[in-house]
This record gives structure tokens, C-alpha cells and sequence, in this order.
């Protein structure tokens, strides 16, 4: 019964073991960004756009609309780390159907280690926007009695990001691999599917809330 | 009862324990949400694919405590450490 791709080890060179979750990483890094490069060889406004390019055009900008609904104010660079986090979750969980291959995600260091992005990203975003006195007093808002209870707040927006992406991926696996010692051929392949649902809907859902926590420490509209 | 069958009997009856209960609050409050988001869209259909949205998002929210609950029967039934440092001690001494 394997809790976790971490120990599952696929090579050494010298000292360090390559597990899974690493592998998987960069299999999946591969991928993406091969698949872009191919996709926008020819980026000019004169060359006709195939359909590639299109397809990535309208992820973008489905993101794009997404993220305006939420942040107020310019969102370039949200759009490139929501964006980023959204589209590497998705891909490695839509990854489970292909035979041997083991989401990283399914492993507490990935979603800790996407979760500890977001909880540094949010810090630089408010104190690039709304300045450094500005962004800590608003730990201290609405009284200075907050102070730790708004710090601590943080710290566990941060481990519930972690904790509910490695248990909603990490029991759609322990489930089927417990059914498939139980049940005949068809319950397993429904709670797979089961289970693609699922990594799809916690993708967007991690890549909503670090925009919903990146934008409640940046500046509203209703603040200028 | 050993204490290796001590801690084997209490583990498995807390991680059963664990589930069950812990399964109980999020459905009941899913199925408001669901009931509320419902009632919702009757109201305004137009709004629709904002409030479907909103209900993913707050479904996907309140799951999060089900899902410690899991976390933690899996570590008592998998990963329990008590388990491991006992089966070490008496496979030390008998």
C-alpha cells in the first residue's frame, strides 16, 4: 500500500535517489514546455494562427477572464503565476489515466512546496503594490489585537492549500488501488474517472484561492 | 491484551471512528450549499455560470475538513509511528 510516489525510487546517481515525484516533475515540465514551444514557433502578427495556437490562445484568455473577475487592478502578473499553478496542476492530475505514471501531486512535498509559493507570492504582491508600512499594518487592521490571530490565519490558509490537494488526489488513488483488490473491472475504472474530476476541480480551486489571497492583499479600488 | 494488540485495536477503531464522524458535518453542510445554490439559480438563471462557480469553489472549501479526517485515518491505519516503534520493541525482545 504506497501512501505517497515518494518512496518510490527509480534511479541513483551517487548518493541522491531520483523518486517519482521528482521524475514525474519534470516529465510533466518536459511536456508543457515542449508543447508550447511547438505551438508558438511562428508568433507574428502576419503569420495566420493554426489551431495549436488558437487552443493556447483561448486558455489564456479563459484564464485571463477568470482572474479579472477576482483581482481588481492591473493582472498580468497574477495571470502568470495562477496561471502557471493552475495549468501544472491540471496537467499532472489529467496524467493519471496514462498507465505508470504517478501524479506528483499525489505527494505531500509538491503541494506543500506549490502551497509555500503561494504564501510567499502574497507577501511580494501586497508590499510590491501597497508598500512595505502599509501592508504590515494591515496585519494589525482592525485592532491591534488581530495581530496574531491574522498571522496565524495565514499559516493555515497555507497548510490547508497543502493538505487539500495531496487528500483529494492522494485518496482518489488509495481508493482505487483498494478497489482493484476487491471489486471486478468496472468500479475501479468509475472511480478513476471519479477521481479525473476531482484533480481538475482542486486545480482550479488552488489556482482561485492563491488569486483570491493575492488579491485581498493588494490594493481595492474603494483604497485610492 | 499485549500492547502491541493495544495499539493495533485502538488504531483501527479511531481511524473507523475518525471517518465516520468526521463525514458527517461537511455533507450536512454541502447539502445546503447545494440546496441554497439551487434555489439561486432558480431565481436568476442568467447568473448561472457565476453562482455554479461560487458552488464548486465553496463545495471544494468545505470538503477540506472531510478530507483532514481522511488524511489522518490513513496515517493511524498506514503510517502510524506507535505501531512501527512497537513492532520494533517486541521484535527486540521476544
Amino acid at each position: 500500500m504506497q501512501l505517497t510516489p515518494d518512496a518510490l525510487i527509480y534511479f541513483k546517481i551517487g548518493d541522491i535517489a531520483f523518486n517519482a515525484t521528482i521524475v514525474n516533475t519534470w516529465l510533466i515540465m518536459a511536456l508543457m514546455t515542449g508543447l508550447s514551444v511547438l505551438a508558438t514557433r511562428q508568433l507574428r502578427p502576419d503569420v495566420p494562427p493554426n489551431r495549436w495556437r488558437t487552443l493556447l490562445e483561448v486558455i489564456v484568455q479563459g484564464i485571463n477572464a477568470q482572474i479579472r473577475e477576482i483581482a481588481s487592478g492591473p493582472t498580468t502578473h497574477i495571470l502568470y503565476f495562477a496561471g502557471t499553478l493552475f495549468l501544472f496542476i491540471l496537467v499532472s492530475n489529467l496524467l493519471t489515466v496514462v498507465p505508470g505514471f504517478h501524479t506528483p501531486t499525489a505527494s505531500l512535498s509538491t503541494t506543500t512546496a506549490l502551497a509555500a509559493t503561494v504564501l510567499v507570492a502574497v507577501p511580494m504582491f501586497g508590499i510590491s503594490r501597497r508598500g512595505l508600512l502599509t501592508y504590515l499594518k494591515s496585519y494589525a487592521q482592525p485592532t491591534p489585537i488581530m495581530l496574531p490571530l491574522n498571522i496565524l490565519g495565514e499559516i493555515s490558509r497555507g497548510i490547508s492549500l497543502a493538505i487539500r490537494l495531496y487528500g483529494n488526489i492522494m485518496s482518489g488513488a488509495v481508493i482505487v488501488a483498494i478497489l482493484l483488490s476487491i471489486a471486478p473491472f468496472f468500479f475501479p475504472v468509475l472511480m478513476n474517472m471519479l477521481g479525473l474530476l476531482t484533480g481538475v476541480v482542486q486545480a482550479y480551486i488552488f489556482a482561485v484561492l492563491a488569486t483570491v489571497y493575492i488579491a485581498s492583499a493588494c490594493p481595492r479600488e474603494s483604497d485610492k | 491484551m499485549t500492547e502491541l494488540g493495544l495499539i493495533a485495536a485502538v488504531s483501527i477503531i479511531t481511524a473507523g471512528l475518525t471517518v465516520a464522524i468526521g463525514a458527517i458535518g461537511p455533507a450536512l453542510g454541502e447539502g445546503r450549499v447545494a440546496a441554497t445554490a439551487l434555489s439561486a439559480i432558480a431565481q436568476q438563471p442568467d447568473a448561472a455560470s457565476m453562482l455554479s462557480r461560487t458552488l464548486f469553489v465553496s463545495l471544494a472549501m468545505i470538503e477540506s475538513t472531510a478530507i483532514y479526517c481522511f488524511v489522518v485515518a490513513m496515517i493511524l491505519l498506514f503510517g502510524n509511528p506507535f505501531w512501527n516503534a512497537a513492532l520494533q520493541s517486541a521484535a527486540a525482545t521476544g
